[in-house]
């Protein structure tokens, strides 16, 4: 850690001292080489510099507004370098990161929600990473997405965990499967945090030896098998919604890059083919179908951000992949009564020679879309 | 790391290596990249073909997998065409064709099993390298169900000998084990080959076939080289000794290829081809007394000798057999001449649940007309035959299998679908 500072300080002292000599325009820019100074208000961001050197950055920041806010240096794609949150009205706090060449956002979050108010900074100096503005688009989108699902899925979550923990076995049911499209959606991103998925998501048979079974599942089996909700599983409710809570919190940091959509696109559809296909994932639910439908939903969302890309290297490809999605989609309509609801058919009332129909339909575009990957790095 | 990989396949003849030996096998090597190219060119190169292990060629006047002298085991697999469109299918069968041929040659399919990109799955599932083409043959049939209206336009290209099978006395069909729109047999002598050629043409097919059923098949249960003896079944017994040898053009002509003038054009050359998997009840054979064994096949247990006789090969004296004996009823002599070429294997699927093996024989016949020969031929058998008691027809399939491949802008069906 100290040395880490002793460099950052000596190299701001070094971009000091060449500012000092070449006299070039940067101090108008700004109010020196000391921290950036950023005002947030209720509708503006005031960042004091936009210009700064690579290597370790303070950022000072007064709340002059009237909500709470939060201020975040981020990358190209979305993804977060530094944050502060909870900056009440009138109060100062401090932000550090250290920081390559190249392109990053401040934002401002009054109220701390949504997009917030942007400033671009460019860093200079150093070793650039070398970046491109596409797919950084589409990694950022994709970000949004995963972020917004998260959004989503906690009050979805508090509704099914509220009615657990209130021992209401009917509200709880009616609450479970919708509190869950969420996390399907985004399932290979919120694996990327090994320590939440299994506390949140975990099937009795995949416990290991002397872990506590918590998450969805588990009251799943209290709810549809067991059919009573006793002290232990009321007391499971409010830990999995504070697991959730944790997911959401961090999911804007994973590491997210154009091969790892791909890739969590075509997982999204392994997750199909093995667990929902074969009625194993919602064993006692039975729901397995609003898992198959976000989980194709959510492959569905990473390739349409990544799809202009993939097009440009391996057009059949991408053509093949149009119309699978379409299949896989028509059929899964087949077992949804009303496209405004995600209910659909219990999987226990779906045949052998259906199951095998939804089976094949997802081999079937899975097979190409475990192709996009090297699409979209060609 | 590649550069590894090329130096091991110089140190052992590997799979790929005895391949580029073949005058195809370079010129589709050389197609393949550089890669795949400098691993062949640095092997032994002097592993003789004519191995155990050789490659069989794909192309010819008719396809490999029927006359040819029956490998040791078996893939079989049968598909269901899921898309709608006739362009598709036309697409998948070239690329099919393209596929086989590498892997009969003992290439791997594409770009191979690696090397490749690192970010995309490799075009080949990779568990046949090192491993020798295994006189690997894959043979492609059609199934009636493809000619259905409506579906590609080919209801009036329908082969009558392609008839919809009738039902015979005491079949148990289960529809998950029977029919298809397009069947491959695979057949070679390490089974690992066999499934890798399956496996590989059922993962280019996804989106366009799914795998309806599939069998495994291990033993040969019948010859088509008659100087060999005759495999036994999994009832201990030599059944099929008089089966068309692979060599006899005149037989194969008369009763397995399909003349021109015999139906539509496109099949001629062809043949059809008959899979029933057979359940055999192992465990209530296995308390039957050798005179009854015998008895019900016509034949004795130890040498295969026709009652009364004391050699395989002698002349069978059908009626000193009893009327329900297998071998007097499945004689060509009892059925007008009738003669299937038969391409057995025997199967073990594990056990079903009451403890009892999941065993039996999974048939295969090649006829030029399946309503002259297998029809009548089961017909007889299956009201009379003695084995009835012990066996039960549980798969059924008919296919019609066009004729081969000759050049390299051929491939499996071409007149079918020009």
């Amino acid at each position: 850690m100290r040395a880490v500072r002793l460099s950052v300080v000596t190299a701001a002292v070094t971009a000091a001292a060449l500012t000092a000599v070449t006299g070039c325009s940067e101090k108008s820019d700004g109010k020196g080489e000391g921290a950036v100074e950023v005002i947030a208000k209720d509708d503006s961001c005031e960042v004091s510099r936009t210009k700064l050197p690579a290597g370790h950055i303070e950022l000072a920041v007064q709340n002059k507004g009237s909500k709470v806010t939060e201020v975040y240096i981020l990358f190209p794609d979305d993804r977060i370098v530094a944050e502060r949150e909870n900056i009440g009205p009138g109060t100062k706090a401090t932000i550090t990161a250290e920081i390559k060449a190249g392109s990053y956002e401040i934002a401002c979050k009054p109220g701390m929600k949504g997009h917030g108010i942007r400033q671009k900074i460019e860093v200079s100096g150093g070793k650039a990473v070398k970046r491109s503005p596409e797919m950084d688009k589409a990694v950022a989108a994709y970000r949004t997405y995963v972020q917004a699902q998260a959004d989503q899925t906690l009050p979805k979550a508090k509704v099914f965990t509220d009615a657990v923990a209130a021992g209401d076995i009917e509200a709880a049911k009616k609450a479970y499967a919708d509190s869950r499209i969420g996390w399907e959606r985004t399932e290979p991103v919120a694996e990327s945090f090994g320590d939440i998925d299994p506390k949140v998501d975990v099937r009795e048979d995949g416990l290991e030896e002397g872990q506590k079974w918590t998450g969805w599942h588990r009251l799943e089996k209290a709810l549809w098998q067991d059919k009573k909700l006793g002290a232990e599983e009321k007391a499971l409710a409010p830990v999995l919604y504070k697991d959730l809570v944790d997911w959401q919190k961090r999911v804007g940091t994973a590491e997210i890059t154009p091969t790892s959509m791909a890739n969590g696109a075509k997982e999204l559809l392994d997750e199909v083919a093995t667990g929902k296909v074969t009625g194993e994932e919602e064993r006692y639910s039975h729901t397995d179908l609003v898992d198959f439908k976000a989980n194709v939903e959510g492959a569905e969302q990473s390739y349409k951000l990544l799809r202009s890309i993939a097009a440009k290297n391996d057009s059949a490809l991408t053509e093949t992949l149009d119309k699978r999605f379409g299949e896989l989609n028509k059929l899964l309509e087949k077992y949804r009564k009303d496209r405004s609801t995600y209910e659909f058919t219990s999987y226990d009332k779906v045949g052998k020679a259906d199951r095998k129909e939804l089976s094949d339909a997802v081999n079937a575009l899975a097979e190409p879309l475990s192709k996009l990957a090297a699409a979209v790095t060609k | 790391m590649s550069e590894e990989k090329h130096a091991s396949g110089g140190d052992a003849p590997s799979r790929r290596a005895l391949l580029g030996w073949g005058g195809a096998g370079l010129a589709l090597g050389a197609a393949a990249g550089v890669g795949v190219g400098a691993a062949r060119s640095g092997g032994g190169g002097t592993a003789a073909a004519a191995d155990s292990g050789a490659a069989v060629p794909f192309r010819g006047a008719h396809q490999a997998g029927i006359a040819t002298a029956v490998q040791d085991r078996l893939h079989f697999a049968a598909f269901d065409v899921t898309t709608k469109d006739r362009g598709e299918l036309v697409a998948l069968l070239k690329e099919w064709t393209r596929a086989a041929e590498r892997m009969t040659a003992g290439h791997e399919v594409g770009d191979g099993a690696y090397g490749g990109v690192p970010e995309a799955p490799p075009d080949d599932t990779g568990e046949a390298l090192g491993l020798k083409p295994s006189r690997l043959t894959l043979t492609l049939g059609f199934g009636p169900s493809l000619f259905a209206k409506d579906r590609f336009g080919l209801a009036d290209r329908r082969p009558e000998a392609l008839v919809d099978l009738p039902k015979f006395p005491g079949d148990n069909l289960d529809k998950a084990r029977s029919g298809g729109d397009l069947c491959v047999q695979a057949c070679a002598d390490d089974p690992q080959v066999a499934v890798h050629a399956i496996r590989n043409l059922a993962r280019i097919g996804m989106g366009r076939t799914a795998v309806r059923w599939s069998q495994l098949g291990f033993g040969k249960t019948s010859s088509t080289t008659p100087d060999a003896q005759t495999p036994r079944n999994m009832f201990g017994f030599k059944d099929g000794t008089r089966n068309i040898s692979g060599t006899d053009a005149a037989a194969l002509e008369k009763h397995v290829w399909v003349g021109s003038g015999d139906g539509p054009d496109w099949m001629t050359g062809g043949s059809y081809l008959v899979a029933r998997r057979i359940r055999m009840h192992i465990e209530t054979w296995d308390r039957t007394s050798l005179k009854e064994q015998e008895d019900v096949f016509g034949r004795d247990k130890g040498e295969g000798a026709p009652v009364g006789r004391s050699k395989e090969r002698d002349e069978p004296f059908l009626k000193a057999m009893l009327p329900t004996a297998h071998v007097r009823l499945a004689h060509p002599d009892t059925n007008g001449g009738a003669t299937i070429l038969r391409r057995g294997y025997s199967f073990t699927d594990g056990t079903d649940g009451l403890g009892r093996l999941d065993a039996g024989l999974f048939f295969l016949a090649y006829q030029r007309d399946t309503r002259k020969a297998f029809v009548p031929l089961q017909r007889r058998l299956a009201a009379h035959d003695a084995l009835n008691e012990y066996i039960q027809h549980v798969g059924s399939a008919h296919f019609a299998v066009p004729p081969g491949v000759r050049d390299k802008d051929d491939w499996w069906g071409r007149a079918l679908f020009s």
